[in-house]
């Protein structure tokens, strides 16, 4: 019996090595294991053996029933592995194809630049604050140190709705606004971004409508070196750790000593191109220490209280730090301009 | 302003220092240097040539053979120019000189004749057509007589020079002089400044003698002073001259009228030259015209006149324009022989005015806008006879004829060191401030770290303490400012949560795939008044206008952020891109007044478009163009996302589709609009079919603000129901669901439409609508029988008021 077994051991691993499929292996699976499987058959006629004899052919039946199963199971795991693998063969599909297309929006570049902006001045502590763009003539000139025929009204021409009204021709009366709330007795930390209006003909560099920025500190003891201190650091931040500024003096009417403000040209590291006209510095913004009578004006007292005060233009901005050669790109929206910087 | 370098060198000695490094210095200390302009390429081969013989070229009529002494040796050379002649001295190029153009001279044979150079025209050396003086335009340039052979002809003629040209900033009037520019180049090189000779040596006769002045205009003519010159021989005058006033961009006329224009360069004071004998009288009135008061101006034009002009008369006619234009009536011309010269003080918005009315912006004119410094007005009449004497055979008769009130005095400002400091954020010490005041040729007194400064009258720009801290920090170095940041208390920045949500809602608008846009506020009237939204036009009586718009095309402020986007949009389509979905976040204007007195109000809105297909998948052949639906879930998906609930309802709003077309309101408040385009507004537009959304954000911020953001994530189970219901056709799914919310109170949490359905299976004129309920009370488990009781008011509730039974 004991040779049978072994037999039949010997004889359903080679047809399990055969098989090559599911179905064959079931077939051996019933043949040899099954009730009526030759197996079984030597177990039944056990009772013909000896009482010694009977546990040790019963264990033997056992680990040859064991065996031939694992076999099986083995075998039949092998079967599925490949099997699955012929279907997902079949599943095969070209990924060389495009994807499903997907709607992609995103921000305007002068959106971009001014919120970039903004979180630079919020890093230094500054608060945003908005104003109307339709402004009294007290607040976009007269506050700011420009009364009426004042000659340097000319260097903004402005478009007026009535004597008293006109759209803002920089955000600056949102400062003299801010100050005023204060009354003349907290500190202001602040800027304002916004739209603003001059009289220019649309061309490559003159927009009727633009972006400006502007930024305002007043407060006890404020320093020049301060203004200096924090448009190097916006600077560095903007435009790259390896610029360096320089300031100059300017005049504007509503600062006293006045600045314009250039980084050293990108191109040509301070070489001189034709990007900065050879001088190897780029005017980027123009700023000053809040002239008395404007600090006077909002209430106050100038020889308590001191300031400074800067506005740039995020189109220049965006001018310089992406190239655009138009000003006018800006306000065409055409979607292959919008599109390109909102990697930007 | 264009400032020579070579006529600054008159007045200060600027060393070696090179024209790009004297720019670069100037720049950084106030006045910026826009451009560096060299007259000629320098070239050693261009000298004074004597033009020994000249006759006529053997083979060809229109040429000379001239035998030129050039110092070291004589060449032959031939030459094309009409005036050439025998005895002249005359420009030559060399062989090796290379004139503009890279024009190199070599060696020529011309009709067999050798040529051995060129004799040059101004235009030839490099200068502009318009210079040229008109005896000299279509031939070569003859030298004056005592001018030496071989010498430098480029030097000569100035040609040599550079040319700085200065951006001044509307304070900076002082340097629209020389010698302006003289004080500030002295201030930076730290040297001393020679003044002109202002040395007149008079004749016996007396000029008030020969003139008498009167102002009448009070107050706008603080300093008048009249010279009387005599025996003037009109020429040309001084080479030298000359080459200065092409330098500074003005053509030089003759000796007379170019010595004013000299000195008016020269001291920032602008002059008059009459003809005495043309002047009419002996008597100068300076008064206001008279309205409707004619005269005729140099440039012939005859001008009408207003009472706001200044004019100088001879007490019966006008005869100029004052500080403007000179009348034609008395101007200088060949045969004048005695100047009465004007030197005077006029009143700057006086002149500015009258220039601005007759469009006239002169040299002159521009510099008396500014004001004029007062210590130099009598000066630079001196200064004029002088040159007119020494240049145009002038006697310069005894005495000024002058009307002076003009106030001279020189403002006190007062500084002390450490309040420099203090403002600046620097460590200047007493000796350094000293120093700087030196620099700037200002006088003053000290006491230990006080100071007191008279400013000179050439600097009317300085008058507060604040002007000088200028002043120090300029010539201590913008570049010598430490760096610092702020010492006062930190404050923490940041977004309001206004601002933040602004920016919330700008970044869900990009995540649904729409593309930020920004337009005009400024539009035409007719687009101003379209697609506005129909609580804007309950509010805006008119659209705001500019009172001088430059174009009717920004002539009006929008009331709707619209109709420019849609023009964005279209603008796209032709230019072969179909697919868009656009939005703009902005301010609309609105004014409840007829005529605007006070500043409208400003609404911020979003507003957006979708054009063309909206889900495109090209080798599937899938593709879905936009609809009512894309837009409404886009704007559903917002109010989602800010937790707000609002309702839609069928509307009809002017320039959109009457049946596809929906209101957006808040509880009973409306916020704005959702739908497709008119039909006829896109074909206006060039477009297909469109769909907008336009939202008042102003609203929906003040609702977000007062209401409570986010509610907690529910604990317990949900329980969902579906029903299906029978309706006519007419009726609106909003409104049945409406109905549901309404009867199930507060437990149902959501509900959905997800099916409608008509045609088979049902009566004509009914449609199946089906909605998913979600229950939930947050605080508990819900029983099955509250839900079931809550399905049962449900299902009566929209029987009675929609008819709708239980689709079987
Ligand atoms: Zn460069």
């Amino acid at each position: 019996m004991k040779e049978r077994l072994q037999e039949l051991q010997t004889e359903a691993l080679a047809k399990v090595t055969e098989s090559s499929t599911l179905s064959d292996l079931q077939d051996i699976r019933v043949a040899y294991l099954g009730k009526k499987g030759p197996i079984t058959e030597v177990l039944r006629g056990m009772g013909k053996l000896s009482p010694e004899e009977r546990p040790v052919i019963g264990e033997l039946a056992n680990k040859v029933r064991e065996a031939i199963a694992n076999e099986l199971d083995s075998k039949k795991a092998k079967l599925e592995a490949e099997e699955l693998e012929k279907k997902l063969e079949k599943e095969t599909i070209d990924v060389t194809l495009p994807g499903r297309p997907v709607q992609v929006g995103g921000p305007h570049l002068l959106t971009s630049i001014v919120e970039e902006i903004e979180d630079l001045f919020i890093g230094m502590g500054f608060e945003i604050r908005e104003g109307p763009e339709v402004e009294t003539d007290y607040y976009n000139f007269e506050a700011l140190n420009l009364p009426k025929g004042h000659p340097a009204r000319d260097m903004q021409d402005s478009f007026y709705i009535t004597e008293e009204l006109l759209m803002r021709t920089h955000t600056s009366p949102v400062q003299a606004r801010t100050m005023g709330q204060f009354n003349g007795s907290q500190p202001v930390k602040m800027i304002c971004p916004g739209k603003v209006y001059r009289r220019d003909t649309d061309d490559a560099t003159h927009s009727h409508q633009f972006t400006q920025v502007e930024g305002l500190y007043v407060d006890k003891d404020v320093r020049m070196s301060d203004l200096k201190g924090v448009l190097n650091r916006f600077a560095k931040q903007m435009f790259g750790e390896d610029r360096e500024i320089r300031l100059r003096p300017s005049f504007f009417p509503f600062t006293e000593p006045s600045v314009e403000m250039d980084i050293s040209c990108k191109v040509c590291n301070g070489e001189g191109c034709s990007v900065c006209k050879g001088t190897g510095w780029i005017e980027i913004l123009g700023g000053g220490m809040v002239h008395p009578r404007v600090l006077e004006m909002a209430g106050y007292d100038p020889k308590e209280y001191s300031g400074f005060a800067f506005g740039m233009g995020p189109e220049r901005i965006a001018m310089l730090k992406y190239g655009v050669d138009d000003i006018r790109h800006f306000y065409t929206n055409d979607v292959r301009f919008l599109k390109q910087y909102h990697k930007a | 302003m264009f400032v020579s370098l070579n006529w600054l060198k008159n007045y200060v000695d600027i060393g070696n220092i090179t024209p790009e490094e004297l720019a670069e210095k100037i720049t950084k200390t106030g006045i910026e240097v826009e451009g560096i302009e060299y007259v000629a390429d320098k070239s050693s081969n261009v000298v004074v040539g004597y033009v020994k013989e000249c006759e006529k070229h053997p083979n060809a009529d229109k040429l000379n053979l001239c035998q030129v002494d050039v110092g070291e040796e004589v060449l032959q050379i031939i030459c094309g120019a009409p005036n050439i002649a025998q005895g002249q001295k005359v420009a030559v190029a060399k062989p090796g000189a290379v004139l503009p153009g890279n024009f190199k001279i070599k060696k020529a044979k011309l009709r067999g004749v050798e040529s051995n150079g060129m004799i040059c025209s101004l235009q030839e050396l490099g200068i502009e057509e318009k210079f040229v003086p008109k005896e000299v335009a279509d031939g070569i340039f003859v030298f004056p007589n005592d001018v030496e052979i071989g010498s430098d002809a480029l030097s000569l003629l100035n040609l040599d020079d550079a040319i700085l040209e200065l951006g001044l900033t509307p304070n900076r009037s002082d340097a629209l002089s020389m010698l302006g520019v003289a004080y500030e180049v002295a201030a930076i090189l730290d040297v001393p400044i020679n003044l002109p000779d202002e040395n007149v040596e008079q004749v016996a006769d007396k000029a008030d003698q020969f003139v008498d002045v009167k102002v009448e205009a009070t107050g706008l003519n603080p300093y008048y002073g009249a010279f009387v010159v005599q025996d003037i021989k009109v020429g040309p005058s001084p080479l030298w001259m000359r080459n200065y006033l092409i330098a500074a961009g003005i053509r030089p006329i003759n000796n007379v009228v170019d010595i004013t224009n000299y000195v008016l360069l020269e001291y920032g004071q602008p002059l008059h030259a009459f003809d005495y004998d043309k002047f009419g009288s002996k008597e100068i009135v300076v008064r206001r015209a008279q309205d409707g008061e004619t005269m005729t101006t140099l440039d012939d034009q005859e001008r009408t006149l207003k009472s706001d002009h200044l004019v100088i008369t001879n007490g019966h006619e006008v005869t100029a324009l004052a500080g403007v234009m000179g009348g034609a009536n008395s101007e200088v011309s060949e045969t004048t022989t005695t100047v009465l010269l004007e030197a005077a003080y006029f009143n700057p918005a006086a002149v500015r005015t009258a220039s601005k009315d007759h469009g006239l912006r002169s040299e002159s004119s521009t510099r008396f806008e500014k004001g004029v410094d007062p210590d130099r007005v009598k000066r630079a009449g001196l200064r004029a006879c002088h040159l007119l004497s020494k240049y145009a055979n002038g006697k310069v008769l005894t005495g000024v004829v002058e009307l002076d009130e003009l106030d001279r005095s020189e403002k006190q400002v007062s500084i002390t060191t450490s309040r420099i400091n203090d403002r600046l954020g620097t460590d200047i010490s007493n000796d350094e401030i000293v120093d700087i005041l030196r620099k700037l040729n200002f006088t003053f007194t000290q006491e230990e770290e006080s100071f007191t400064i008279s400013v000179p009258t050439r600097r009317q720009d300085i008058t507060i303490f604040e002007d000088m801290v200028e002043e120090v920090a300029r010539i201590y170095g913008y570049d010598n400012l430490p760096f610092t940041l702020p010492q006062g208390a930190s404050q923490a920045g940041g977004l309001t949560k206004l601002q933040q949500l602004k920016r919330d809602i700008k970044q869900f608008f990009e995540s649904v795939g729409l593309m930020e846009t920004i337009t005009y506020s400024l539009t035409t009237k007719e687009r101003a008044e379209l697609l506005v939204s129909p609580e804007v036009k309950q509010d805006a009586v008119t659209p705001v206008s500019l009172s001088m718009p430059m174009s009717e095309e920004h002539s009006t402020l929008r009331l709707s952020i619209l109709p420019e986007l849609l023009s964005s949009v279209a603008y796209n389509v032709a230019r072969k891109q179909a697919d868009l979905g656009y939005y703009e976040v902005g301010t609309v204007f609105i004014s409840d007044e007829e005529q605007v007195t006070k500043q409208p109000k400003e609404k911020l809105r979003a507003s957006g478009a979708i054009t063309g297909d909206w889900l495109v998948h090209p080798w599937q052949q899938e593709k879905k163009q936009v609809d009512f639906y894309v837009v409404k879930g886009i704007v559903e998906a917002l109010f989602d996302t800010l937790n707000l609930s609002v309702i839609y309802k069928q509307a009809k709003v002017d320039g959109m589709h009457p049946g596809r077309t929906a209101q957006v309101l808040i509880g009973e408040k409306l916020i704005g609009f959702i739908g497709q385009l008119h039909p006829s507004v896109q074909k206006d537009f060039d477009l297909k079919d469109t769909y907008v959304f336009d939202l008042d954000l102003d609203y929906i911020f003040h609702v977000h603000e007062n209401e409570p953001s986010f509610e907690k994530i529910a604990r317990f189970p949900s329980t969902s129901r579906d029903i299906a219901l029978v309706v006519n056709e007419q009726v609106n799914a909003g409104e049945v669901q409406a109905t549901i919310q309404q009867a199930g109170g507060d437990l149902i949490k959501e509900i959905m439409v997800f099916d409608v359905y008509q045609g088979e299976h049902l009566e004509a004129g009914k449609k199946s609508l089906a909605f998913s309920l979600l229950y939930l009370d947050p605080t508990r488990t819900l029983t099955d029988e509250e839900v079931e009781e809550s399905y049962q008011k449900i299902l009566e509730a929209v029987k009675e008021r929609h008819q709708a039974v239980l689709r079987g």
